[in-house]
Formats: C-alpha cells, structure tokens, sequence
C-alpha cells in the first residue's frame, strides 16, 4: 500500500463560473506542481470535458476521476464518479434528459465551453448548467450506483447547496459512498458539531474554479495503486486501504 | 382554525396524514430549505414548499408542526405519504403557488 494525495473537486472552462484558464493543460499542469496522484474532474452538470483530461492525465501518470458535480431537484449539490467511458456516456445521456431547456447567458453566468488537449473549442453547451435537474438526490444516487458510479454530497458543510443547508440532514437511508466537506472547516471540527455522522467516510476537496485554488485542500488515500476501484474500495477501508483528509 | 376547515375553505387536496386535520394552525411558514424550517419555523404553523422530499415530513414532526402544503402542483412520492400517515402530519398540495396560498392563508388566520 501507498499514499496518494487526491483533489477529486475539480472545475474546469466547462463549467460557466470556472475561470476560461482552466483548460485541461494547465489543470494538469497545475496538478503536477502541487503534486497530486488522484484529481476529479467536476462540471456542473456535464461529464463533457472530463474524458479528454483524463487520456491526458494518462500520458503524464495522474489519475483523473471523471464526473460530474450534479445538481438534484433539491438543489443540493453532488459528487459522481465513472469507471468507464460508456458509463460516463451514459449517464450524460441522463443529465442531456433531466437538465431544463433553460439557455445559458455568458454575460451573467459565464461561457460554458468544451476544448481539446489543444485547447481548440469543440463546442459550447447551450444550456445553462447551474440549473437544478429534474430528478430527486435519491433518484441521481440509484442512476450513478446502477451504472457502477460514485456519489458523494459535496460541501456539507456550506450554508448553500448543501445535503444539510437543503434538506436539514442526511436521509439515513441514502446509499452514499463518501461526504465531501470543504476547506471551511475539518474533519474533527465538524464531527465535533454533528457526532451523528462518524460513520461515514468524509473526503475534502479544493472546488477549485480557479488554477492557483487546485490542491488547496486534498485528501490522502492509502491504496495498492491510484485508480478508480481502488478508491471505492478505500471509501470501505477495505483491507488496510485508508482515507485521510489533510487539512 | 382547524387544519379540515383550511383545506375546505381552499380546496386544498389531502395526501396524507388525515389523522392529524383536527389540529388548529397558528400561523404559517414558507421556505424551501429544510435548514432554515428547522431553524425559523415555529409549532402548529403550517408549512408551505415545493420540497417534496421525505425529509419534509421528518422536519415537520420534529419542529411539530400543524401540517405541509406542496405548492404549485408537484406531488409526493408514494414513501413520503406513508411518512405522513406514521407521523400524523396532514399533507397537503395545491396547483397555486406558494405566493398565491400563503396570501390566501394570511388573510384567513390573521
């Protein structure tokens, strides 16, 4: 087993408000000097962008974790992750279905664009990818685990957009594979605060929607290599594999 | 007012929770975040939303409120009913919205 450091909260040019320098080159190239294994790749509302960073990533040994940030009916906001590219297909296929026809204004909210490892523009996303979709939490988190997925509330912890500023707390009954909190606060402080969460695996992520944000925050996961089912296995602490956030 | 008078009086449809309409409403609460209702909101009010989470009716128990009315037409799902019933939290719903029924509301308890 070996320690990789993971900053699996990511935006990129895609998302309206994530700056237009972060393109996948500098993403990456910003992961390497803060020396991150593990990065996630989290649009609003789109998996567009991720698959190119991912190849990327490859060639220069990080691991990306490809996904989304989702953002349910509820308008609380969640993590989801893909092994494959057919998964990550087809749960874009879910998203083009449940995301309302409301058109994107780049003056308010931001260009929604999608460019290759050249930083060519290949597209933009017409749609504004802020919106809430229409699909409960319950009902994103059993599309994510029916196509193999992660799900992971994101910023619990944040007075906005949040599973517990939306929904007052966790429904004890929803099948969630980690909790992300926020560089707001830490793992201590805020099980100080809600005791009824310790059986959960928490991760912490940067959110970053700017290149110097990228590692801000990032946790340490103890695994036999930095991959995909590797990390849904640490999210058990399955055989002596580990989650640390570092604060 | 009782909460079977209110429904009459607005032609409110009834979901759940039926054993709880005899309980009086004092007042009500409009808010869309759980968060701020168990923050904000006060006992034997009635509670107006969009949320149609489950959650709804667990907030609404503990905060002892007088009953739930979803707005503009959207409709609980099957569990969040069965929910009602357990906790004795009337659930209603209305295609009006939360504007429109919370004035209509304010003016009959006021």
């Amino acid at each position: 087993m070996k320690n990789f450091t993971a900053d699996l909260h990511i935006h990129t040019v895609l998302s309206p408000c994530g700056d237009l320098d972060m393109s996948p080159d500098i993403i990456l190239s910003q992961a390497m000097a803060k020396k991150l294994d593990l990065i996630g790749i989290t649009d609003h509302n789109s998996t567009r962008q991720c698959q190119v960073i991912r190849r990327m990533g490859a060639e220069l040994g990080i691991c990306v974790l490809a996904g989304a940030e989702v953002t349910t009916r509820e308008e609380i906001h969640c993590l989801v992750f893909f092994d494959s590219d057919e998964s990550l297909d087809r749960f874009q296929l879910f998203l083009d279905e449940r995301l309302p026809a409301q058109k994107n204004d780049p003056d308010k909210f931001g260009y929604q664009v999608i460019v290759d490892s050249q930083n060519n523009v290949k597209g933009m996303e017409e749609r504004l990818l802020i919106n809430a979709l229409d699909a409960s939490l319950e009902e994103v988190e059993q599309e994510v685990h029916l196509l193999g997925g992660i799900f992971i509330p994101a910023h619990i912890d944040k007075p906005r957009f949040s599973i517990l500023s939306q929904l007052g707390f966790i429904p004890s009954d929803l099948a969630v594979d980690a909790l992300e909190i926020s560089p707001l606060t830490t793992q201590e402080n805020w099980l100080a605060l809600h005791p009824e969460q310790r059986q959960y695996c928490f991760i912490s992520s940067s959110d970053a929607h700017f290149p110097d944000q990228i590692g801000r925050r990032v946790t340490r996961f103890t695994l036999l290599e930095p991959s995909f089912c590797e990390i849904r296995k640490a999210f058990k602490k399955e055989e002596g594999r580990n989650v640390l956030i570092m604060n | 007012m009782k909460i079977s008078e209110l429904a009459d009086r607005l032609g409110l449809i009834l979901y759940g929770g039926s054993s709880g309409i005899d309980k009086d409403a004092e007042g009500g609460y409009c808010s869309d975040l759980l968060s701020d209702v168990m923050g904000h909101a006060h006992a034997n009010q009635v509670w107006i939303t969009v949320q149609t989470h489950k959650n709804v009716i667990a907030v609404a128990s503990l905060k002892e409120l007088a009953a739930v009315i979803i707005v503009q037409g959207l409709e609980p799902a099957p569990e969040v009913i069965v929910q009602s019933e357990a906790e004795n939290i009337p659930l209603l719903g209305t295609s009006e919205s939360a504007f429109e029924i919370a004035g209509k509301i304010y003016s009959i308890l006021k």
